[in-house]
């Protein structure tokens, strides 16, 4: 047989050229992440390919994969989402959608899709934000915004210790911050899935980042969804700051918090009452 | 995966069925120019062994007026169609994630995959420690391919009349073709612990054994940095263009002409997609748009048992991907590879003595590849320069050549791909003077499909049908059935045609 390579190679390509996908049109929604901006039609495509075996082709959460993973995925018709910017009850911004695509989430199946380019992420926003009819008729929420962190001192962490007492973040995640309190067991999301609360001890990133703002940001603003509910009426900003430097100090890696953590706690160990039911009945 | 068989013209025939990272020849061993003499296991293949005795005109007759330089080892052909590495449904079983999340079309690598597999085959989520794993599950997965195909060849060297053996050869044409099935691999990849991972890929073939394709540990992330990552035990080379992960399976289409061509005569036994036996670090950027990795390697193609002289192989990859919008992620990468082989052994009873061999000559292969996608559209194409010492090629002079090839998919869909691959390989310099210049030469080109009806996070099929041509002057395709004989003269273009309809499951 003799070899036909430069007509095989026009013909090949050409047919490559040619084939065309069937994709069906899909309502544009304005989707921005700083200069780029999404498109949901070239969304679709990925989340076909990377998405939907468990959010489901229907974005409701129910993927061929969703029965064997806990906790659920995430339903997008619901437009619930944990991580935000904007205060509690509001939608994220495409940003915050941004953000948890490429960052993933810590403690679920939910990878960072950081290899993807950022357009792809910003189109995966997109098309993700066409599964509900909120985001044709609400807007998202406005952003809170962060002040500058104060110092991470003793005093900062003892201040943010008794918080977590006071605000009985323990009966969720425990005294230690491991996640055991004597709540965690019961506790369901809004969709009545058991859910664990957020063990401290686990990992060096929390669900919704890994810095100190986003920590400030997870309970200003709440994780809905979750019983996780939302500080920013209960507590000022600089109580917050406080209660970040404590928490930071529940996570067995080096940083400044634990540093200044542990260089006070010998010398006041006595002096600390024990973080629990005891604590909060006297 | 799977599948493919390997012929060596040395006589050693042994099914590869390749796996994930894997790529071998299970069947290399040091040959001295006696083993060379011996006829094949199969009878099927053995250039060493003069095609055509006394025909004035053969193989052998050119061989000896080129200064009687035999063949020690030679050229090695694949034929028997098939296959390569895998996806791993037990990853997919793990993380619950379709196959597309981490190929282009499995068993290729897209950019999530590439970063999966980099970063030890987890996702850094938490979840990919044994300890979150339901105890029911097991790391392991199975790859094989019914399938039916045809292999024709031509310039094929038989008697002139069938069943005697003296009645002289002539030149035909082999035909074969019907319902066959490729070996199987086994895919066993897990983590041991975080950032502690092993693979191990028997493989079975029928009538053949079982092999070791692949059998590694790794440790990743160390010092909680993604650039410190070492492998150690049989693994497939950070080749760029993986070669066990190739989505064409046909006889000759299931391997790059330029990861394993060695020019006619010469006796180096390796192959850039071959596995390899040694240590590599890895590192890579945090999303594996930069990554690089030297490897120090046994001299043996990855064939276990110290079976050559004490020296090293080398090598290196360095590759750097852009983001290209919604375009794609494009990557650009360079390699090299650096090896000895022993002209001389120590002997006992005149057989070589395995591990003794000394007097090593250098052989290198250099090149660059790229990954470009135009959406749906993906362009790989590669670049290979090759240089063989002359004592390896048996000449008077290093052998050089240079080999390109260009590889294109179309992704319809991530269920539905078309594919196209051009190659060619060109001698640049014979070891012997005396020999034309195109001897060895090789053109190469397949066109397929590959359709997944089934694509889950549990299993994957795919349906395929190719086409693969290839044109070889003067000597045996390094694939196909047929005969597996040297033309009567060297510029005698040898054509082979495969044609492959198969099953391809994954589980």
């Amino acid at each position: 047989m003799r070899m036909a390579t430069p007509w095989a190679v026009f013909a090949s390509s050409l047919g490559l050229f040619l084939v065309a996908s069937g994709a069906t049109p899909i309502a544009a929604q304005e989707t921005q992440v700083g200069s780029l901006h999404g498109n949901p039609q070239a969304g679709k495509q990925d989340y076909r390919r990377y998405c939907v075996g468990c959010h489901g082709p229907d974005g409701d959460g129910n993927g061929e994969n969703a029965q064997w993973i806990e906790p659920r995925p995430r339903d997008f018709t619901a437009a619930v989402f944990k991580c935000r910017s904007t205060p509690t009850g509001t939608l994220p911004t495409d940003e915050d959608l941004y953000h948890s695509v490429s960052r993933g989430f810590v403690t679920s199946n939910m990878p960072s899709w950081l290899p993807l380019t950022q357009q792809m992420r910003v189109d995966l926003v997109a098309y993700v934000k066409t599964f509900s009819s909120r985001w044709r008729t609400q807007g998202p929420g406005t952003p809170i915004s962060v002040p500058p962190e104060t110092p991470a001192t003793a005093q900062s962490i003892l201040h943010g210790r008794e918080l977590f007492q006071k605000l009985e973040c323990w009966k969720c995640h425990g005294p230690a911050g491991h996640g055991d309190g004597p709540s965690a067991s019961t506790l369901t999301d809004s969709k009545d899935n058991p859910i664990r609360p957020y063990n401290f001890a686990m990992g060096s990133r929390f669900k919704c980042g890994t810095t100190n703002q986003d920590l400030y940001r997870i309970f200003m603003t709440g994780v809905d969804g979750t019983p996780m509910p939302s500080f920013s009426d209960n507590i000022q900003p600089n109580d917050a700051w406080d209660l970040v430097h404590f928490l930071r100090t529940l996570q067995p890696y080096p940083s400044p918090e634990a540093t200044a953590w542990h260089a006070w706690l010998p010398q006041h160990a006595s002096e600390l009452k024990p973080i629990g039911p005891d604590q909060g009945e006297q | 995966m799977i599948n493919w068989s390997v012929k060596r013209r040395d006589g050693c025939s042994l099914a590869w069925r390749t796996a994930l990272i894997i790529g071998g020849s299970l069947c290399a061993a040091p040959v001295s120019s006696a083993d060379a003499a011996v006829p094949p296991v199969d009878g099927t293949r053995s250039t060493a062994t003069p095609p055509t005795a006394g025909h004035p005109d053969s193989y052998e007759a050119y061989i000896a007026a080129r200064g009687g330089v035999l063949p020690t080892a030679s050229r090695f052909t694949y034929a028997n169609g098939a296959h390569k590495s895998a996806g791993i449904p037990a990853f997919a079983r793990k993380y619950g994630l379709a196959c597309s999340a981490c190929h282009t079309a499995w068993p290729e690598l897209n950019a999530f995959g590439q970063r999966f597999k980099d970063r030890g085959y987890q996702l850094g989520n938490d979840r990919d420690s044994p300890i979150w794993v339901n105890p029911s599950y097991i790391p392991f997965a199975v790859r094989t391919t019914p399938q039916w195909r045809l292999e024709r060849t031509t310039h094929q060297l038989v008697d002139a009349v069938p069943g005697d053996p003296a009645s002289g050869t002539v030149e035909r044409t082999i035909t074969q073709s019907g319902f066959d099935i490729s070996g199987a691999d086994l895919l066993m990849l897990g983590t041991l612990y975080k950032d502690i991972t092993f693979g191990f890929v028997p493989t079975v073939e029928d009538g053949e054994g079982v092999g070791i394709e692949a059998a590694f540990v790794r440790f990743d992330n160390l010092g909680k940095t993604p650039w410190v990552n070492l492998k150690f035990g049989k693994f497939e080379l950070d080749n760029m263009l993986s070669e066990k992960r190739s989505v064409m399976l046909s006889s000759n289409g299931t391997f790059y002409q330029s990861y394993h061509f060695v020019p006619v005569g010469d006796g180096t036994d390796f192959g850039l997609g071959d596995n390899q036996i040694g240590a590599e670090w890895l590192g890579h950027s945090e999303n594996s748009y930069t990554r690089a990795s030297v490897a120090v390697l046994a001299g043996s193609d990855g064939v276990p048992g110290l079976p050559s002289g004490k020296s090293y192989d080398g090598t290196f990859t360095l590759s750097q991907a852009f983001d290209a919008g919604r375009l794609g992620v494009e990557r650009v990468g360079v390699y090299g590879y650096v090896g000895r082989r022993p002209t001389v052994f120590e002997t006992s009873g005149g057989e070589p003595i395995p591990g003794t061999g000394t007097n090593n000559k250098t052989f290198y292969r250099i090149g660059a590849v790229g990954d470009f996608f135009l959406g749906k559209l993906e362009f790989l194409p590669l670049f290979l320069h090759g240089s063989d010492d002359k004592d390896l090629a048996g000449g008077t002079r290093n052998a050089t050549w240079n080999g390109a090839l260009l590889e294109t998919h179309y992704y319809i869909s991530p269920q539905f791909i078309l594919t196209q691959r051009n190659e060619i390989i060109r001698m640049s310099r014979q070891a012997l003077v005396s020999t034309p210049k195109n001897l060895g030469n090789i053109d190469a080109f397949t066109f397929g499909y590959r359709w997944y009806p089934i694509m889950f996070s549990r299993a994957g099929l795919a349906m395929l049908g190719e086409l693969s041509f290839t044109k070889t002057i003067g000597t045996v395709p390094l694939s196909g059935d047929g005969v597996g004989l040297d033309p009567l003269t060297p510029d005698t273009p040898v054509r082979s045609t495969s044609v492959l309809v198969a099953l391809d499951f994954d589980f």
